[in-house]
């Protein structure tokens, strides 16, 4: 009786420090949630307010008047002469006459405000529009860099600087006159790269991208589900087995730039494959995505039950119709899901790629699987390290454009496989 | 009928494993590896040679001096590069592996300077410094302060111990690792520049010399950061004890941010680096395979494109990117150079 009593005195003194612990420990679980929340805060915040204006361009619109005379040019369709012909010329008429205050003496001036490419824009336009020489138009041509990142950056010093004050002054009057404006970056989304950064786009890095993944997915997904499928069904239970089972684990922990090195020494070297082509960085990257795929098509197989097997034999369904019939069906979200996870791990791999040489300036967007090409994160990583100021904000846009890929593959991956899987 | 569909099957795959891993050889754009120090101007003299005539943009990678010669080096082929960009000369040593290797004929172009500087954030204190205290602080043997004839390792912990006249703080610089022209040239030009004629080296040979003088210190006071340069820029920003070795496009880059070390009295300015008055000037390179011309299309236009006036003319370019432009003669005979490919002998490097 007194045993009893003293026990539950006991308890009923240890039950508020008992409470009080499980609120620490839930403390400590909430903390966790936010220190991790807060990190990826910090990171949208930083990346997005550096990388929005990336969006952005900053284009001059103004009437030129395409003055044969002026760019030594009379017919626009003989090629020779569109290739000596000076396109600098009209722009830089034009720009003068909108910019207040400016003379012929301020030529050097104002010709920095204009991108240093435009004469080459102009130079297509009249050849897509050969009839357009000797009349007046109104044209869009791209600002120069240093006018771009003014504009958006209105009021910080450090982007400023490569203006002398009079150009700032004339760049804030155009922009009041609706001369210089701001609008929706197309040539982001549809050029390669570029030494400008007003002129630089993704294109050239998401086909080199694409094309990447297709020859991983092309080989890593039939090997991968392959070997997983004889690993699961037809190897027998032996010391061999066992041993390719661990290795297969092992190749998943292998740090990915182990891949890229036997890529150099196996694909390149030894084989004689060009550098930097995409064809190279999708083996290289299937090697890395394989045991992904395996691992995860393991567990897919593994989790059909057996009962289905069972009464698939029980009617007469030889081995491999066992398999194909019925555990692939019902396995393939699993191994969809897991491949795709695979996929979006190597869409963001760099590492490896920068061995074979895909770190390279490649302007001309990849037109098949043996031209020279780069990827998204490698494209990040040129960008982020070169010099030119606007080139942060166009390195911040390309990581939101992977990241939006990413997220949306990962997204696949959960639709997949809220809508295929199935409960038994 | 299932047997003839795998047989198939079979086939097929092997016949695309053989096609994957028999490339077409023929490549039609030029391959172009080396310097980093390089990669920013040959980068915008290949954009235009690709928007201004009709072969395709040229590939550039950034792989370092070192990285660059070894790869040019190792073979006649496509799948070996065309040209490669240098910020310091070929090495003999590098002269013989390309014989060696069979690349027998190259052009060598000196295509302008560039000065390697040694700034800060602006919120530090400026370093005004002669080469000699520069290696005082970075060597890894330097002349004990007690006896000046003999070497130690390195025992100065600040900038202020070796003169009074520098700021009082932690010696720690960052620079490039030893695969980049610009350590190698920073090693040569500043470091050995400051150690040559202090009195403990003096009656040494010329290689015992040259390692000493050469050889950084380990302890943690030089930080070796990557190829990158501009990672450098942003840990100055960042760290106002901290000081970075890089090239000079890079500070005028990043003027409103950075600020030069005065070296010798000489503050890094263009027109003292062209006038070889800085006293850490090099010269940039870049490499003609002469094996490729022909075979590649657009070679020998873009060494034209390269040293043509519009380019690395006193207006051109090239000169707004931050290269510092070679006088009027020598761009006459690079031209020259451009259309007659004479070919590097091993003499003209040593």
């Amino acid at each position: 009786m007194t045993d009893q009593r003293s026990q539950a005195e006991i308890v009923r003194q240890s039950l508020k420090r008992r409470y009080r612990k499980e609120r620490r420990f839930r403390a400590y679980g909430i903390l966790a949630i936010a220190i991790a929340l807060s990190a990826l805060v910090v990171l949208f915040t930083d990346i997005i307010g550096k990388g929005y204006t990336g969006f952005t361009k900053t284009t001059i619109t103004m009437e030129v008047n395409l003055d044969g005379e002026m760019m030594y040019l009379d017919d626009a369709t003989d090629e020779k002469q569109m290739k000596m012909a000076d396109f600098v010329e009209p722009l830089l008429q034009a720009l003068i006459k909108q910019v207040p205050g400016a003379t012929e003496e301020n030529r050097e001036a104002v010709r920095d405000l204009l991108n240093p490419y435009a004469s080459n824009e102009l130079r297509e336009m009249l050849q897509a529009n050969p009839d357009w020489l000797g009349t007046t138009q109104t044209l869009t041509v791209l600002a120069h860099t240093d006018v771009d990142v003014y504009a958006k950056h209105a009021g910080d010093s450090a982007y400023s600087i490569k203006l002398s004050e009079r150009q700032q002054q004339w760049v804030d009057q155009l922009i009041e006159k609706g001369v210089v404006q701001t609008s929706f970056n197309d040539v982001f989304f549809t050029s390669g790269d570029s030494r400008d950064p007003s002129r630089a786009g993704i294109l050239g890095a998401v086909v080199g991208s694409l094309l990447t993944m297709i020859v991983t997915l092309v080989l890593s997904f039939p090997i991968g589900v392959a070997a997983a499928i004889y690993l699961e069904e037809f190897a027998p239970q032996n010391k061999l087995t066992d041993f390719i089972e661990v290795n297969i684990n092992n190749l998943a922990a292998v740090p990915s730039i182990i891949f890229g090195l036997l890529g150099l020494a196996v694909f390149i070297n030894l084989f004689g494959m060009p550098r930097s082509v995409p064809v190279v960085g999708g083996l290289v990257l299937t090697l890395m995505t394989l045991p992904t795929i395996i691992i995860s098509s393991r567990a897919a197989i593994k989790s059909v039950p057996p009962s289905i097997r069972e009464a698939a034999e029980g009617i007469g369904a030889s081995k491999m119709q066992v398999v194909l019939h019925h555990v692939l069906p019902l396995a393939m979200p699993g191994m969809l899901t897991g491949s795709i996870i695979g996929m979006a791990q190597a869409l963001g791999e760099t590492a490896p790629l920068l061995l074979i040489g895909m770190v390279a300036f490649i302007v001309d967007v990849p037109g098949g699987f043996f031209e020279s090409a780069t990827v998204l994160p490698v494209q990040v990583f040129l960008w982020a390290g070169s010099p030119e100021l606007a080139f942060i904000e166009r390195a911040s846009a390309a990581i939101m454009v992977l990241l939006a890929f990413l997220v949306s593959m990962n997204a696949l991956a959960i639709g997949l496989r809220k809508r295929l899987e199935r409960r038994w | 009928m299932i047997k003839l569909k795998t047989a198939l099957t079979t086939v097929a795959l092997a016949g695309s494993i053989a096609a994957v891993s028999t490339p077409a050889m023929a490549r039609e754009t030029i391959s172009i590896v080396g310097s980093s120090t390089v990669y920013p101007f040959a980068t915008v003299v290949a954009e235009r040679f690709g928007v201004n005539t009709d072969f395709p943009t040229p590939k550039l990678e950034s792989t370092g001096s070192g990285g660059g010669l070894k790869l040019f080096c190792a073979g006649i082929g496509t799948q070996h590069p065309d040209i490669t960009n240098a910020s310091r000369r070929m090495k003999t040593s590098e002269y013989d592996l390309c014989q060696k290797n069979g690349v027998k004929e190259i052009t060598e172009f000196r295509i302008g300077s560039d000065g390697i500087v040694i700034a800060s954030s602006q919120d530090a204190e400026n370093l005004d410094i002669t080469l000699e205290q520069l290696f005082l602080a970075l060597g890894k043997e330097v002349p004990s302060p007690d006896d000046e004839t003999k070497l130690v390792a390195n025992p100065y912990e600040k900038w202020s111990d070796i003169d009074s006249s520098l700021p009082n703080v932690a010696i720690r610089v960052m620079g490039p690792p030893p695969t980049s022209g610009t350590r190698d040239s920073f090693n040569e030009l500043a470091l050995q520049g400051g150690c040559e004629d202090l009195p403990a080296v003096a009656n040494m040979s010329e290689d015992d010399m040259e390692s000493v003088c050469q050889s950084v210190r380990e302890d943690g006071a030089f930080i070796e950061a990557g190829e990158n340069d501009n990672l450098i820029v942003q840990k100055l920003i960042d760290d106002s004890g901290l000081y970075g070795v890089f090239g000079y496009s890079f500070l005028e880059e990043n003027s409103d941010r950075l600020q030069a070390a005065t070296l010798n009295g000489m503050v890094p300015t263009a027109e003292a680096i062209a006038a070889d008055e800085y006293p850490v000037a090099r010269s940039l390179f870049f490499y003609v395979k002469k094996a490729h011309v022909g075979v590649v299309p657009g070679i020998a236009e873009y060494a034209e494109f390269f040293v043509s006036p519009s380019a690395m003319g006193k207006n051109g370019y090239l000169k707004d990117v931050g290269l510092i432009v070679p006088p009027r003669d020598a761009l006459m005979e690079l031209q020259d150079k451009a259309s007659n490919m004479p070919s590097l002998t091993k003499e003209e490097l040593m």
